[in-house]
């Protein structure tokens, strides 16, 4: 396949983990704040959390995010290294700092700013090396 | 003490999961055909790897701590935290996949490592 085609698919299936990733994730935070802090001490404890769990329908809004970025990272994986992917979809902590600021109303002090800003960072100097460095079978 | 557990969890159990995954999709081989039928015949033969079950089953536990960690902890705090497993992540993409992680991938990792650190430290 040629370079510019591989690199295209790759980026493309990147954006959707990026969007879907941060999403599921938040929401999850979302609901499980509901739910409020999981009290796990006994069986039926565990049980009555995982049916709040179950119920939520944020909490199933949030899985369906991460079934896409699941089926996004999945695909993505078949030619594309794992240690070009996972640090490339580190742009979704960016995201997920402006969507829980956003959307769940959470303090994101200038330091954890600073802290998403220099993830970014890296991000790009990842993207920078090529996507494959295996021979596919 | 518990929330150190659950960060433990996702972290060991969501990058070994996602190594055995990508060491299945590879035997999977590149996916070229995007239509619908085709992608249910690629996701039906990766759930003939055993790599991908026992992929699956680790990131489903991440998955369950993740959930625990976020019912105590503000998810702007808890994701990034996640992030610590790059360096794993790289390391086995290393020498369990067997990739060429170069200089500039490693650069990479390692900024995105003091990016979580400072993530952690602006805790309020």
């Amino acid at each position: 396949m040629k370079s510019s085609s591989l690199h295209f698919k790759t980026y493309l299936l990147i954006l959707l983990m990026v969007i879907f990733g941060p999403l599921g994730n938040v929401l999850l935070g979302k609901g499980m704040k509901r739910i409020g802090a999981a009290s796990l001490g006994t069986p039926a404890e565990v049980l009555d959390v995982l049916s709040r769990v179950l119920t939520s329908g944020t909490i199933w809004l949030g899985i369906g995010s991460l079934i896409t970025f699941f089926v996004a990272y999945t695909l993505v994986l078949s030619w594309a290294d794992y240690s070009y992917v996972q640090p490339a979809s580190a742009v979704a902590y960016g995201m997920v700092a402006l969507l829980a600021h956003f959307m769940l109303r959470e303090v994101v002090t200038p330091m954890r700013w600073l802290g998403v800003l220099i993830i970014c960072l890296g991000v790009l100097v990842v993207g920078q090396t090529p996507p494959r460095t295996t021979e596919s079978s | 003490m518990r929330e150190v557990i659950f960060y433990l969890l996702i972290i060991g159990a969501g990058t070994g999961g996602e190594l055995c995954i990508s060491r299945a999709m590879k035997v999977v081989g590149e996916v070229k055909d995007f239509r619908p039928t085709a992608l249910i015949g690629v996701f039906g033969r990766a759930l003939r790897v055993p790599w991908m079950w026992v992929g699956v089953s680790m990131m489903g536990t991440a998955f369950f701590a993740l959930l625990a960690v976020l019912s105590m902890e503000n998810v702007s705090l808890v994701v990034p935290v996640t992030a610590l497993s790059y360096a794993g992540g790289a390391l086995g993409g290393k020498f369990f996949l067997g990739e060429q992680v170069t200089r500039r991938r490693w650069a990479g990792v390692l900024l995105v490592c003091v990016g979580v650190a400072l993530v952690i430290v602006g805790r309020r």
